[in-house]
């Protein structure tokens, strides 16, 4: 009925979901970045911990980044028992995050495949499937025949290039609309008293002493004792503000989606050996991800040949696409850390945190990541799920690898 | 793509090079003097200006040699190529 009403007044009527407020002098905290994993954040400060008095500064519009650049994958299938708890418990959140939030995310637990190509990414699929499992978190192993009766339109055959010889299965695992995950935590914090202030970039971050004082922003100066930093690609030019260096460098990660077509795959799938993952929205469109140009960039978008890459591959694997178009291509800037996991971590500056170095695989983890962050900010210590995602374990060399473990390699 | 001029062999395509990431991080004599932090300085910590970014690349589907360029992380824009051991242009030395 609303949607009709609408119509007649070309929708320029809907009613907001977020208020748009004037920045107040002095909030309680700072959150710098309204993309997922900040208004997560400021959702589950305002939630768990009471905090409201809360600022989210962005830049551009809410979720213009990387979530809503992202190819929506959810899934926490990872190697280390460290990441195994913090994907996960974002995986819990997402599976009741919709009631949550009374916000359709339209979450999908459709399963997600991982393929392997040879004897060693079979054994090392079968490696890592027992030690998820041993995590508690589902995970099983497919053989050929298996992954071809799951997704027939797969080319299984042994002459191919890229043989399927198996695959592992997180059933759990699946997709999100990646939009009204953003907009769903806005609405949320927003009804709790949070101000989600858009067009307004930092500029600058005042210090104190040992301390800080507030933000320089395009919109003046804001006060706070807290400022959490979760700006993705752009976390190293935050901290040079404050003089601090980060082990993160930013490089462009590109995704495309094909013209919508009837439903043809119900499954992730993800190639670590071929670097392609392809999922179909629920509009019929191939979502299709490809791989990050291996030079520094702030620039969001990528080259042609990381994409040519990409499709081939993707060919090879399902030949029934060759005569797809695509419809749309971007890039987004990702924050890769040299262990491919995040900086979850207060600064040596007190009252400043970072949230940073998700690199490729951000989105799976924003509740998660923000239900942490908000306890490491109203606590002023990390919980004991982003312990381990401190920024001293580059000097204590407690890294957390998962370059080769991740189910995609970057 | 970009197109990157070796010094050796010229204009050629992006993907006959690779990437070596930020340039002039040198490796400390004494690394058994260092603390940790000074350690993870070296080994871990970048650099990742936006703006111009010096860094190596290799042409190593080529000539196979090392070489420093200035580029643009925002724009893409190279603005200077040199050699191993010479020393950056002027303007990016802050």
């Amino acid at each position: 009925m609303s949607l009709v009403r609408n119509a007649f007044n070309y929708h320029q009527n809907w009613q907001q979901a977020w208020r748009s407020p004037e920045p107040k002098r002095e909030y309680d905290v700072i959150i710098v970045g309204a993309g997922g994993h900040g208004l997560a954040t400021a959702y589950y400060l305002a939630k768990e911990h009471g905090v409201t008095n809360v600022a989210v500064l962005e830049k551009g519009w809410l979720g213009g980044g990387n979530t809503g650049r992202n190819t929506t994958i959810i899934r926490s299938n990872y190697l280390r028992d460290e990441s195994a708890a913090i994907y996960d418990h974002a995986l819990k959140l997402y599976e009741g995050l919709s009631q949550e939030l009374n916000y359709n995310i339209m979450f999908s637990q459709r399963g997600v495949l991982n393929l392997a190509h040879n004897l060693h990414d079979l054994r090392e699929l079968s490696r890592r499937v027992n030690a998820i499992r041993l995590n508690g978190i589902d995970s099983e192993i497919l053989t050929t025949e298996q992954v071809k009766a799951m997704v027939p339109i797969m080319n299984t055959s042994p002459h191919s290039r890229y043989p399927v010889l198996g695959a592992s299965l997180q059933r759990r695992g699946g997709t999100a609309r990646h939009d009204a995950v953003a907009w769903g935590f806005a609405r949320g914090a927003d009804a709790r008293g949070v101000d989600i202030i858009q067009n307004c970039e930092v500029t600058g971050i005042k210090r104190n002493g040992a301390g800080v004082e507030g933000v320089q922003t395009s919109r003046g100066f804001i006060e706070a004792k807290k400022i959490g930093v979760v700006a993705a690609g752009h976390s190293s030019v935050l901290a040079d503000m404050v003089g601090l260096r980060l082990p993160i460098e930013s490089h462009p990660l590109q995704a495309l989606v094909s013209e919508p077509i009837k439903p043809v795959l119900d499954v992730v799938v993800m190639s670590t050996a071929v670097h392609v993952y392809v999922s179909q929205s629920d509009k019929g469109e191939l979502v299709i991800g490809a791989g990050i140009d291996s030079y520094n960039s702030y620039a969001q978008r990528g080259s042609f040949q990381v994409v040519q890459h990409q499709i081939s591959a993707l060919l090879e694997l399902f030949p029934i696409f060759s005569r797809l178009r695509m419809l749309r291509q971007w890039g987004g800037i990702v924050d890769v850390c040299p262990d491919a996991s995040p900086i979850i971590s207060k600064a040596p500056i007190k009252g400043l945190y970072f949230n940073c170095g998700w690199g490729t695989g951000g989105f799976k983890a924003t509740p998660g990541s923000g239900w942490v962050f908000a306890y490491t900010i109203a606590q002023d210590r990390p919980h004991r799920l982003n312990e381990p995602y401190n920024l001293e374990r580059f000097s204590t060399a407690y890294l957390i690898d998962e370059h080769g473990a991740a189910a995609v390699a970057h | 793509m970009l197109l990157i001029k070796c010094p050796w062999c010229g204009d050629r395509d992006e993907h006959e090079f690779s990437h070596g990431g930020e340039a002039h991080i040198v490796r400390p004599k004494d690394p058994e003097k260092l603390t940790d932090d000074q350690w993870a300085d070296y080994l871990f910590m970048r650099k990742n200006p936006k703006g111009a970014h010096l860094e190596r690349w290799v042409h190593a589907h080529g000539c196979r040699r090392w070489f420093n360029v200035e580029r643009d992380t925002v724009t893409h824009a190279i603005t200077a190529v040199y050699k191993m051991n010479e020393t950056p242009p002027r303007r990016s030395r802050t």
